[in-house]
């Protein structure tokens, strides 16, 4: 294999962000164009990596390392396992339908602007930057470079959320969001530093390489002291209670690609992040804290589905639905057991697609009715029949109704935890009472019931672009709950290697 | 004994003081409305001694020459290309403003000052050291004080002058109870005779206090800070931002060789002090500067921060703490250089200096947002830009060295920094101008100040991305202090 396949994954966003930046203001339909040709490329790339994974070898593959600053042991060093492949396709997928409906459509005589009308050069830039590191963090098996992608992940969450955000609360929520991130993040950096240092002393060698870092024999009472804050300082970003707060406010104040990127994909680098560095490099620290991770996950997921329970406002309803559903992923992380981490990879995806989803149909709601509030919306069916089906489809996924994707991860998560400790998997399993509930309260109200006359005549159907997308997403949800063998076994080959570092199981 | 290896080490030294010259002599043949054309000529001229220094003056194993006086090393050599790129930089951003620029004598004083620069780097003497310093800063009193009739101006040439004044004739007192204590003003003799340990701690202590006055107002470290704001803000923008990357990178290259050779016996003592100097300079900085209106006293504030975090490097006292500094330094010598030209840039044409004037920057002239955002981002620590990796660098030297708790202390101060940085772009990207028509003027960038800001801004991003050649230059420079 020597097409350097990964690296072109990751650095396509990139190239494509500068050309779209060199483009006249005014052209903006070919910066969309120029987005949306290498969103497909980034897509098609990432579908390739997935079918070529060999799933008997398993391991890691496609690996590319360059020497990039050898006096400090850092490289390029890229390559994916059974847990990074699927993120890979689930940034593919998510950065392919964000471009779709963030392209929207522009009529002033009837007031709609949907999608992105102010300065999609500059948007588009800045998402694919994002998009870059969302990639690079997916495939590094550097530590520095994995830090470096994760940073340029994170601070263009800012422009893209001040920018283009909801008038209302964008400035707070921007600030909020980019320093609870960059707090999390530099505290990882300590504990990785830490771990640089000692691995140094240990064995002689100076190297961020996390393959030979899993080797590098921590004592017990190291990984004792640094395991929480590399775990929580990554987690933060994953959403963890008590450190979720930033989350809604920024999901509710992102325009609508935004979003989806941040729900379906920036949450996922801190649950993958925390796995990769975390359990996976400080196992016995792992072994030590689980009890107190799957505490934290535990309220996550039932306080989250509660207080998504009893919000009006659509967005907040699903940003905390969020933070129930990643609540869920740190718990299958938990357990350290084979159900539990499987369940938590497969969910990873699961709700990366299942988020997106939502809120792309949000802001097409929104776009059209100005409006967010659940008891403001109704006949939703009437006007747009395709995102009705659509968000129909995802509600199924969220309650983890068989035959959809949603099914297949939550299964074995609480099979995990009922392993490790069955009084948690009765009360996290509440949360699926109330998330069923509030979904099926916000489907009948705003699809199913009376149209307010104020948006009465108003509301328009959805692009085709905006259906290519909605079809997209439901296809995975779809296809993964059919037929778990789509993910199941490759999700299950780098649980194995987990497993191993955890000393068995 | 005037061999080529001396030649070699006082090399660019010569060449700056005949492009000085040549400044001079050409200067009166040029009309009024041309004179500003010797900023081409003194940038050129900067750029030129650059490659043939670099092309003859390479440094072999470090030497003395010159009876003791000059260390020739790649410490200097590294050093002396960070100044001269930086003053080349000044110059070209001198060119459009009109009260400075237009006048050959600012780009004298400017060369003057990098001679000054350039020996500091390499003095081994305690004498030369001196000499070297008023070097450096004579003529940047003068250059603060340029604008006669502004008064802020005048001000902040008099008061850089007092403190200036101050600050050097209590270290001229610390350098002379060296000599009396010793005998000897070499700082690579006195290296041999502090670590016999002849001398009474107390009073090594109490000189390296002295000494560290002088030094401390140079890098302006709490709390030998105080001029900084005010002259940041009076001085000719393009001043300041020399003032704030190579006079501060000056004073720093004179620390690293004192603190890591001459007094590295006692080096127990001196890193905690340093290592308490570092934790309260950050925090001062960062602090005081959330609260600045004014982009240039913000910026002043900040790069009080920065010599604090730069410190953490000096403190590590190791091989890689010294390559991190000299990382850093080259880091932040482009970001704040860059900074600094736009703030030039920008209030040439609007006249204006607050943060909240910068509202609608992006819409009014997208490319000089972005370079505002390279800038303001690499400042902040954010990769793909060159602050990332140096604030990593340094932050590993810290903790190989123990001092977890600084580096914790120092990511603290850098969350502070993403506030007030992110406000900037905030007014940058975020905000609308009053009048919102006037966004469609674009504000003009005349020549000088493209290419350096193009290059200023390149600059940054290569030492964010393709990070291993210029650190392996700052190691090399590190390793000849062990």
């Amino acid at each position: 294999m020597n097409f350097p396949v990964l690296s072109v994954i990751t650095f396509t966003p990139m190239v494509a962000a500068l050309i779209i930046l060199m483009l006249p203001a005014q052209r903006k339909n070919e910066a969309r164009g120029v987005a949306l040709a290498a969103a497909t490329f980034a897509l098609l790339l990432s579908f390739w990596v997935y079918f070529s994974y060999d799933q008997a070898t398993a391991g890691y593959q496609f690996i590319e390392k360059y020497s990039w600053l050898p006096a400090l042991g850092i490289s390029l060093h890229f390559g994916v396992d059974g847990i990074s492949a699927p993120l890979v396709l689930l940034t593919g997928v998510v950065m392919f339908t964000g471009v779709l409906i963030s392209w929207g459509e522009f009529d002033e005589s009837k007031h709609l602007s949907a999608g992105i009308q102010d300065r999609p050069r500059e948007f588009f830039a800045f998402l694919f930057l994002l998009a870059g590191g969302v990639f690079g963090v997916f495939v590094s098996l550097d530590l520095f470079m994995l830090f470096f992608f994760y940073e340029i992940a994170v601070f263009p969450m800012y422009l893209l959320i001040a920018i283009w955000g909801w008038i209302q609360t964008r400035e707070y929520a921007a600030m909020k969001l980019t320093l609870y991130l960059f707090i999390g993040s530099v505290v990882s950096l300590v504990g990785v530093l830490a771990m640089y240092w000692l691995q140094y002393k240990n064995t002689g060698i100076l190297s961020f390489d996390m393959i030979g870092m899993e080797k590098a024999g921590f004592s017990q009472a190291f990984q004792n002291i640094w395991f929480l804050p590399v775990f929580l300082g990554f987690a933060v970003l994953g959403g963890i209670w008590p450190f979720h707060n930033w989350s809604p406010d920024g999901h509710v104040a992102a325009p609508t690609a935004v979003s989806m990127f941040h729900a379906g994909v920036l949450m996922k680098l801190g649950a993958f992040a925390a796995l990769r560095v975390g359990i996976m490099l400080l196992p016995q620290g792992a072994h030590t804290w689980s009890w107190l991770i799957m505490l934290f996950a535990g309220v996550a997921v039932v306080y989250g589905a509660y207080i998504a329970f009893v919000q009006e406002d659509m967005k907040y309803m699903i940003g905390f639905s969020s933070v129930s559903h990643m609540g869920l992923v740190m718990l299958g992380m938990s357990t350290l057991n084979r159900n539990g981490i499987m369940g938590a990879g497969i969910q990873m995806f699961s709700h990366g697609v299942m988020t997106a989803l939502f809120f792309a149909i949000t802001g097409m709601i929104y776009d059209r009715s100005h409006t967010r509030q659940i008891p403001e919306l109704g006949g939703m069916s009437k006007v747009m029949p395709f995102a009705t089906i659509g968000f129909i489809i995802g509600g199924l996924v969220s309650m983890g109704m068989p035959l959809f994707s949603g099914f297949v991860a939550e299964f074995p998560i609480f099979m995990g935890v009922w392993q490790v400790q069955w009084l948690v998997a009765v009360i996290a399993s509440i949360s699926i009472v109330i998330t069923a509930a509030y979904i099926m309260r916000n489907i009948r109200q705003v699809f199913f019931g009376p149209m307010p006359e104020k948006l009465e005549g108003h509301m328009g159907d959805v692009t085709v672009l905006d259906k290519v997308a909605i079809t997209t997403l439901c296809l995975f949800m779809i296809v993964i709950g059919m037929f778990p063998s789509f993910m199941v076994p490759m999700i299950q080959t780098g649980v194995e290697n987990v497993l191993r570092l955890l000393g068995g199981s | 004994m005037f061999t080529s290896t001396t030649f070699a080490s006082i090399l660019p030294e010569i060449l700056i003081l005949v492009l000085g010259m040549l400044v001079l002599i050409v200067e009166p043949f040029w009309k009024e409305e041309k004179r500003r054309n010797v900023g081409w000529l003194t940038a050129g001229g900067l750029l030129a001694i650059m490659v043939i220094s670099f092309l003859f003056g390479q440094p072999g194993a470090p030497t003395s020459t010159l009876g003791g006086m000059i260390r020739f090393d790649w410490l200097g050599f590294f050093f002396k290309m960070l100044f001269m790129f930086a003053a080349a930089a000044t110059a070209l951003l001198l060119m459009d403003n009109e009260k400075v620029g237009h006048r050959g004598e600012a780009y004298l004083l400017l060369l003057a000052s990098l001679l000054g620069m350039n020996l500091m780097a390499v003095s081994a003497d305690l004498v030369m050291l001196y000499l070297a310093i008023e070097t450096t800063s004579i003529p940047l009193y003068i250059l603060s004080g340029f604008m006669l009739a502004d008064d802020k101006s005048t001000e902040a040439g008099f008061k850089y002058l007092l403190f200036g004044a101050l600050t050097s004739t209590i270290m001229l007192y610390g350098f002379s109870l060296v000599f009396g204590f010793t005998g000897t003003t070499n700082l690579y003799q006195l290296t041999d005779m502090f670590k016999a340990g002849s001398l009474p701690l107390v009073t090594t202590l109490g000189t390296m206090a002295l000494i560290l006055v002088g030094l401390g107002f140079k890098v302006s470290i709490v709390p030998f800070h105080f001029w900084a704001p005010d002259v940041y803000e009076g001085a000719p923008t393009p001043v300041a931002g020399f003032l704030s990357t190579a006079s501060k990178a000056a004073g720093f290259a004179v620390l690293v060789r004192l603190f890591f050779v001459t007094f590295s016996g006692f080096a127990v003592s001196w890193t905690i002090a340093l290592a308490v100097l570092a934790a309260v300079t950050m925090t001062v900085g960062n602090l005081l500067a959330i609260q600045q209106t004014n982009i240039k006293r913000l910026l002043a504030f900040s790069s009080i921060a920065h010599a604090g975090y730069a410190m953490i490097g000096v403190v590590a006292f190791s091989q890689l703490g010294a390559a991190s500094v000299i990382f850093y330094l080259a880091a932040y010598i482009a970001t704040n250089l860059l900074a600094f030209g736009i703030v030039m840039a920008f209030s040439r044409v609007t006249g204006l200096e607050d943060v909240k004037d910068y509202s609608g920057l992006s819409r009014r002239s997208p490319l000089l947002g972005l370079m505002m955002l390279a800038a303001f981002l690499s400042l902040t620590g954010m990769p793909p830009f060159g602050g990332f990796v140096a604030k990593v660098f340094v932050f590993a030297a810290g903790v190989q060295a123990g001092y977890v708790w600084l580096v914790i202390v120092g990511i603290l101060n850098s969350i502070i920094g993403v506030y007030y940085y992110l406000n900037v772009l905030k007014s940058v990207y975020l905000y609308r101008m009053p009048n919102q028509d006037e966004e469609n003027h674009p504000i003009p960038l005349t020549r000088p100040y493209a290419i350096a800001l193009v290059v200023l801004a390149v600059g940054v991003i290569l030492i964010g991305t393709v990070f291993a050649p210029w650190f392996s230059w700052s190691n090399a420079a590190a390793l000849n202090l062990f």
